[in-house]
């Protein structure tokens, strides 16, 4: 539409942000052009959210400038930012279960209609873009690629200047990628900006027409994305070459993990129930499980677990029925897991890491006796931890939440490592992981396969999966597609066994 | 401008600290509140914890410290095992009631049988009288989900009915001309928990005290099943991640506290009160509440926590006597500590830090 | 024991007095809950404004000073509540159990002058020819202005939640603070609102039960009222209809009781006198089974981080 050389739209100068013991960002400067769909590229901790936050007007800098169309931009608030034509669409946490679509996007917007005009109005704009949305459903029911379509009618609604995307495709399955990518170009040809985080390269590739990369904090470099190779686009952002994870030819053994006609209910109120899953993991082999957020793998690692216990047919370790067996004596038996969330559920954010090992090691690493607790050995295991996966901490008496994000999850990963399952469950297992540490759990389960131990990687990488898994499969509104090998595989059919599209169409542009 | 910024982790400093502070912050604003009342604040402060201590008739507060600390001890350290699960018992006060009954009633049953037996019995009718009171919302929440917070609490109106009851019907004396109230069981043998050793305020309530410091201390540093309390309010789904039945954790942690609950109102209703009448309970169950937290919910920290709020009891009544300080004005004292100490408490999982930026 | 002493109309029109306390108290409550918060001081701020009306109205002879008082103190001490949890990111359940001792506590120290007064009456409704039908009159326009007040809030409460804004990001904090945070909304500055809110409403409910259901003033007199109420938002599946429905049963089962107490019937009275709590038990256990509208952020404190 209109394409105003007369400068860019948002520039950023000099913006700095320090948090106690970490800078999180130093002196970035770049600039958005009008009608621009701009990357901002960087590892996990490179300071990509904070910097959004100060755009949006949720933290200030310490210093620097932004100014927006030439004049000084420096919003106290999201309310203001909104006001300034600014609008973002977040990764997580901005979405009320309980409420319904139009109740939501209400609280989105400074002034809203009135909620039956707001309800037309939601209608026209995603039949308009593609986005197909019922106004009157309670989001809590809603798929992770239609929640998504929530946020950015909320944006659209307001008919922003500056739409701010925060990772918006992990949460969609390649199919749906592609329709979001037409409704961005769509915006953009109409001379909306769009600063699209994110740190899948391919993605950027196609869709940016400029990116910065973050790497510590700092604007390490810019280019233009279709010019440059993701490799060389990966070295900016980690600032080293990288390492594929080695992947031995392995024999597999004997079925050790079966599970079959599995179904159970969620147990929490905007779960997704288990339907009827069927699936088997031999010795030395991985099994992916992909599939969009939200479509029951929290459910799928709470049943292996044995968190949730089902009919004992439903799952056979060996052939033996363990499914009404608890997770203290699976571990005993050698099923061992590890949750996504890593503060609260594979780990409890207050204790101490020695505590922490306790938690899952005390069957199997011989840490109590009759109930009574041997800490010395406790702390002994935490430590062998620390030192295998290279878990940065002072000390195994340090609380887990002082942690990184990364690091307690080489603490996790490592503590269920170290206890040689036979089966060992992993969901996200590198997720806000940065790629060196991502690399290294990674190879840590394909050496565990090679010893003979049965993996199941529950994950939302798809790249990951197709690294690392012999077999994949997807799980997609709580069913589970049959096991395919992975060799072979294309992103089209492993798209349509994640659920291909989920109902949305085409933008009609 | 001030902000507050989470810590790494909690400060070990800080969190021994702030019991210490909050009573100092106490003693300032409970001073400042005797002189509202027209009270000389130094004067009250020091009637409430040096007299009991150090005056003139130290010798006869001194064993008083134990009498009244006790109970006090003895049902915080069963609420603090719930309180670190996140189970809220908070009808102490009706567990000790009902161990009081059963206790009581058992002994009395007896009479006027003298033999060895009796006292035993009674001590296991009154620790089962509070369990079963404690099992009533305990079971309720396995089963259908009920909030313990209300139920418990709700039991403790019904066993003040009940203690209403059973002054005025089975178990009120029938020698007492007709007033309200039990036969005194100091002045029967049998059923009397007398002082252990003389002048020193020992009785087997004390003991029960002690062990039950030592018991849950070992049960909450070197056993399972006190690391399972431990995570599951730390981090409830990492619990149960970790094998953790909540089922099964809160009938252990709300009978546990119901049984001592109930020890707690037998060994006062057999020994210093000696009697079930309509006023025996004087919210020791309440109080407790305060003492568990004061103590950090840590065993040894229980014990210390308890022995002040016994001083608090006893300095108030004396200045209750000697400087016409109200009783309510002492009730305020403690409500206040309490207050100071949940707040200061945010100094051990956050710094405070002087920021100059304008607005956050 | 004369069954025939008890009057339905009277009894109806009673019924409305003795749930006035615990509906106010428990649509307070559920403001607060719905914001997210638990403030379970509720039986505290009643206590502390039954005593501040009570005072207040006696000295100033005025009922209407007293109910305003009962309410500021009430919203006063709310802000304890709001310094521990939402400042020093206190745990709320105990929390609100130290606001409740504490209350119970100053209570007691600011009532002791007033034991034993009579407090000057507060006015009813006296509307010519409507008050003095026989049966609807009584029932329903023969009372003090505060039992329509507690009606009239309720309805405004319901409005509120359902219709405007304002109710839509209070359920939103409730919901999702973390999301409400993001779009910026103050989250600590809605919740203390919210808090005060339920303080006020406790307060004027303490008031009642001093000043009107009573009248006088006793230590402890508010007796479990509060923790009534909260009960009463749970059984009320948090919505303001259904809190009075509930509060009307309360009140009936109390009346009922006294009755049958005055009338001598057979069965002790200590039994009858316990009868309210057990029935909230009672109703708690049958209607725990759904908790599917609790707000979600219920009893977590919010911190804003990064």
């Amino acid at each position: 539409m209109t394409n105003q050389s007369s400068g860019p739209l948002l520039s950023l100068k000099g913006l700095t942000k320090a948090y106690p013991g970490v800078v999180a960002n130093d002196t970035v400067s770049f600039d958005i052009g009008e009608g621009e769909v701009h990357a901002l590229l960087g590892e996990n901790g490179a300071g990509k959210s904070t910097l959004v936050k100060m755009i949006y007007g949720l933290v200030k800098p310490d210093s620097g400038v932004m100014e927006l169309r030439g004049t000084p931009y420096a919003p106290a608030e999201p309310r203001q930012a909104r006001a300034d034509g600014i609008a973002m669409v977040f990764q997580h946490f901005s979405l009320f279960d309980a409420l319904n679509v139009a109740e939501n996007i209400a609280l989105g917007m400074e002034n809203p209609p009135a909620m039956r005009d707001l309800a037309a109005r939601i209608r026209e704009v995603s039949e308009t873009y593609g986005l197909p949305l019922d106004p009157y459903r309670t989001v809590g029911d809603l798929s992770a690629g239609e929640r998504q379509r929530v946020e950015i009618i909320r944006c659209l609604l307001q008919d922003p200047k500056l739409l701010i995307m925060d990772e918006p495709t992990s949460v969609l399955t390649p199919q749906e990628v592609e329709i979001l990518f037409q409704t961005l170009q769509k915006l953009r040809s109409e001379g909306t900006s769009i600063l699209y985080i994110s740190h899948k390269l391919e993605e950027i590739r196609t869709l940016c027409d400029h990116a910065t990369i973050l790497r510590l904090g700092k604007n390490v470099g810019e280019c233009v994305p279709s010019e440059t190779s993701a490799r060389d686009m990966a070295e900016m952002m980690v600032g080293s070459a990288l390492q594929t994870p080695e992947r031995s030819g392995r024999e597999f053994g004997d079925v050790a993990m079966d599970i079959s006609g599995l179904s159970v209910p969620s147990p929490s109120a905007f779960g997704t129930a288990l339907k009827n899953v069927h699936m088997t993991v031999r010795k030395g082999e991985i099994l992916g499980i992909g599939g969009v957020a939200g479509n029951g793998q929290d459910e799928l690692l709470g049943v292996l677990s044995g968190e949730t216990l089902t009919e004992a047919d439903a799952v056979k370790l060996h052939g033996q029925p363990i499914g009404k067996i608890g997770p203290t004596d699976r571990r005993a038996m050698g099923v061992l897991a590890a949750p996504e969330e890593r503060l609260g559920h594979a780990a409890a954010p207050e204790m101490s890491l020695t505590e922490n090992a306790m938690l899952t090691g005390s069957v199997r690493e011989n840490l109590e006796k009759n109930g009574f607790l041997n800490w010395g050995a406790a702390q002994g295991f935490a430590e062998k931890i620390i030192e295998a996966f290279d878990v940065r901490t002072p000390g195994p008496e340090n609380a887990a939440r002082s942690l990184s994000g990364g690091n307690l999850q080489k603490f996790v990963i490592g503590r269920e490592v170290l206890q040689n399952p036979d089966v060992l469950v992993v969901n996200q297992p590198t997720w806000g992981v940065d790629a060196a540490a991502a690399a290294a759990i990674r190879q840590s389960l394909l050496d565990l396969a090679a010893k003979g131990c049965a993996v199941i990687c529950i994950s939302q990488d798809l790249d990951e999966l197709m690294e690392i898994a012999d077999s994949f499969a997807a799980l997609n509104e709580g069913r589970l597609s049959a096991p395919r090998p992975t060799q072979g595989l294309t992103v089209d059919e492993i798209g349509l066994m994640m659920g291909g599209a989920h109902g949305m169409e085409v933008a009609h542009v | 401008m001030i902000v507050l910024e989470k810590r790494p982790q909690p400060s070990r400093v800080w969190s021994l600290a702030t019991p210490l502070v909050a009573v100092l912050a106490t003693m300032i604003a409970g001073g400042m509140l005797f002189a509202l009342l027209g009270k000389n604040p130094i004067e009250a402060i020091s009637t409430i914890f040096w007299e009991p201590l150090f005056g003139e008739f130290a010798f006869y507060y001194r064993p008083q410290l134990l009498v009244k600390g006790a109970p006090l001890i003895l049902i915080a350290i069963g609420l603090s095992l719930g309180f670190r699960a996140g189970i809220w018992n908070i009808g102490a006060e009706g567990q000790y009631i009902m161990g009081a009954i059963c206790g009581a009633g058992a002994g009395l049953a007896f009479y006027p049988l003298d033999a060895f037996y009796i006292f035993p019995i009674m001590v296991i009718a009154g620790a089962l009288g509070g369990w079963i009171w404690a099992m009533i919302p305990a079971f309720l929440k396995v089963k259908f989900g009920t909030n313990e917070i209300l139920v418990s609490l709700m039991l403790v109106y019904v066993a003040e009915q009940m203690l209403a009851s059973v002054s005025l019907g089975l178990l009120k004396n029938p020698e007492g001309f007709g007033f309200p109230g039990s036969r005194n069981l100091q002045s029967y043998d049998s059923a009397h928990n007398a002082e252990l050793i003389a002048g020193t305020g020992m009785h087997w309530g004390v003991v029960a005290a002690f062990v039950a410091v030592i018991f849950a201390y070992v049960l909450l540093n070197r056993h399972m099943l006190g690391f399972h309390i431990r995570l599951t309010g730390e981090a409830p789904r990492a619990a149960k991640f970790a094998g953790v039945k909540p089922a099964r954790l809160i009938l252990f942690c709300l009978g546990m506290s119901g049984a001592l609950a109930g020890l707690a109102g037998l060994f006062e209703v057999s020994g210093p009160a000696g009697q079930i009448s309509i006023d025996f309970n004087v919210g020791y169950g309440f109080t407790a509440i305060i003492v568990a937290f004061l103590g950090r919910l840590h065993p040894v920290g229980i014990l210390l926590a308890g022995l002040l709020m016994a001083l608090t009891y006893i300095g108030g009544e004396i200045a209750q006597g000697s400087l016409g300080l109200p009783a309510a004005a002492i009730q305020v004292f403690q409500g206040m500590l309490l207050f100071f100490l949940l707040a200061l408490d945010l100094l051990t999982n956050f710094r405070i830090a002087i920021r100059k930026s304008e607005v956050a | 024991m004369d069954l025939s002493a008890i009057n339905p109309v009277l009894l109806i029109a009673s019924l409305m007095v003795a749930a006035t306390p615990i509906l106010l108290a428990a649509i307070g409550e559920l403001v607060v809950e719905k914001a997210g918060v638990l403030n379970l001081g509720v039986e505290g701020m009643m206590i502390v404004g039954a005593i501040a009306g009570f005072a207040i109205t006696v000295e100033s002879g005025s009922p209407f000073f007293g109910f305003i008082a009962a309410a500021v103190a009430g919203a006063i001490l709310s802000l304890l509540f709001v310094v521990l949890t939402q400042v020093a990111q206190a745990n709320q359940v105990a929390s609100g159990l130290a606001l409740t001792l504490f209350g119970l506590g100053l209570s007691a120290l600011m009532g002791q002058g007033y034991v034993g007064i009579k407090p000057p009456a507060t006015p009813k409704l006296d509307i010519p020819v409507l008050s003095d039908l026989p049966v609807v009159g009584p029932i329903l326009f023969s009372h003090d202005l505060v039992l329509y007040l507690g009606i009239a809030l309720t309805a405004a409460v319901w409005a509120a939640l359902k219709y405007t804004r304002m109710g839509l990001i209070l359920r939103a904090v409730g919901e999702n603070h973390d999301a409400a945070h993001a779009l910026g909304y103050k989250v600590v500055r809605i919740r203390t609102l919210a808090i005060m809110f339920g303080g006020a409403c406790a307060g004027l409910g303490g008031a009642y039960i001093s000043l009107i259901r009573v009248p006088q003033w006793t230590e402890g007199m508010t007796a479990g009222v509060g923790w009534i109420a909260l009960a009463l938002v749970v059984f009320a599946s948090w919505k303001p209809w259904r809190a009075l429905l509930g509060a009307y049963l309360f009140g009936g089962v109390t009346v009922v009781q006294l009755n049958l107490q005055a009338a001598g019937v057979a069965i002790p009275v200590e039994y009858l006198a316990m009868s309210p709590y057990l029935i909230t038990i009672l109703v708690l256990v049958i209607l725990s089974a759904d908790k599917s509208s609790a707000p979600a952020a219920l009893g977590r404190n919010f911190h804003a981080s990064r």
